[in-house]
């Protein structure tokens, strides 16, 4: 039994490999980012070790950085992080039969994007184990990513730091535009998104609206009219 | 002090949306139209939270540009999420060093 345990933690610990080694780039780009908008590194790594989400965070340094408030904060990463919600179902169909409220409890801290694909591309049942160890390096990456793009940001030049900040925005290029070739719903909601985030940006009588609010408010209005249009016929995996 | 609640804040937040439905939900969703809006909310939100926010993540918005653009076509070639941002920092870069020396000679 122990030994069946070690080769599931240890089947989803080098399956986690491709995806740590993501979030340890992708983070210090996070780190970077914290610390252009003005937080101390611990604050950036807190967040990291405890978040493990990137677009929720960059929200909320955004919102931290511009002087928001908590509820603004509480609503922005309840939208932004509700796609969590929808994984989580769809991850329970998958579960091993011993997989217990406890292990529920603890494993859903690593849901996220990532790891969730991979979980759910398993043939075989997910095990608490294979959760925990597929969890180990992407939470390791995350976390030492941000460590050390944000202690970069505190020792590079200037220029520099600016330039790497455009990393994190770079990867949410490379994540939203694949499925806009292929998928017109997507196609069609990040067009809306972005004539409204730009309508709030640039019209002067918008542009009292919060940064997080005016995040809520594009994705919101944007996913319910594309969902209204192009409604999905399956659960994607 | 404010800080760290700010951080507590958001830790709640994203966990307890991770572990609700994960701990007590066993069917699945129903409603398509739910499911469907589920589905776009991150591809509306990153993309609400890229443009234009992206122009001006330095000093300069059109190396910003230069570095979206970079983006937006390795991204369309289906790069990988590191090539991908490391491409748009170099745009980035390389733009703001062509306009130095431009600005040197001129």
């Amino acid at each position: 039994m122990a030994g069946k345990i070690r080769s599931a933690y240890l089947r989803g610990f080098k399956d986690g490999l491709p995806t740590g080694l993501g979030y340890l780039s992708v983070s210090f780009g996070f780190g970077i980012l914290a610390v252009n908008l003005g937080l101390s590194v611990a604050a950036a790594v807190g967040i990291s070790a405890t978040n493990l989400t990137s677009a929720g965070q960059v929200a909320g340094v955004r919102i931290i950085a511009a002087g928001g408030t908590l509820a603004e904060i509480v609503m922005a990463l309840f939208v932004i992080n509700l796609r969590y919600a929808l994984m989580g179902v769809s991850l329970t169909q998958k579960l091993a039969p011993g997989y217990t409220l406890g292990h529920r409890i603890l494993s859903s801290f690593f849901l996220t994007d990532e790891i969730f694909a991979v979980a759910s591309a398993n043939q075989e049942p997910v095990t608490p184990a294979y959760m925990y160890g597929l969890g180990t390096l992407p939470f390791i990456g995350w976390s030492l990513g941000t460590l050390l793009g944000a202690a970069a940001g505190e020792i590079l030049p200037p220029l520099v730091t600016a330039a790497l900040g455009i990393a994190i925005y770079g990867m949410f290029v490379a994540i939203v535009v694949p499925p806009m070739k292929v998928d017109r719903g997507v196609l069609l909601a990040v067009t809306i998104a972005i004539l409204l985030s730009c309508a709030i940006y640039y019209l002067p009588f918008l542009s009292f609206i919060p940064d997080g609010i005016a995040m809520i408010v594009c994705a919101l209005v944007s996913s319910c009219i594309v969902a209204a249009l192009r409604p999905v016929r399956e659960v994607e995996e | 002090m404010k800080i760290f609640i700010y951080i507590a804040v958001m830790a709640l937040v994203t966990y307890l949306i991770r572990v609700i439905p994960f701990a007590a939900v066993r069917g699945k969703i129903r409603s398509q139209y739910l499911r469907s809006v589920l589905f776009y909310v991150p591809y509306s939100v990153l993309a609400a939270m890229t443009v234009p926010a992206i122009f001006y993540c330095t000093d300069d918005p059109l190396a910003c540009a230069v570095g979206f653009a970079v983006a937006v076509l390795l991204a369309f070639l289906r790069k990988s999420l590191i090539t991908v941002a490391l491409a748009a920092v170099a745009g980035v870069l390389s733009t703001e060093g062509i306009l130095a020396l431009l600005g040197m000679f001129s």
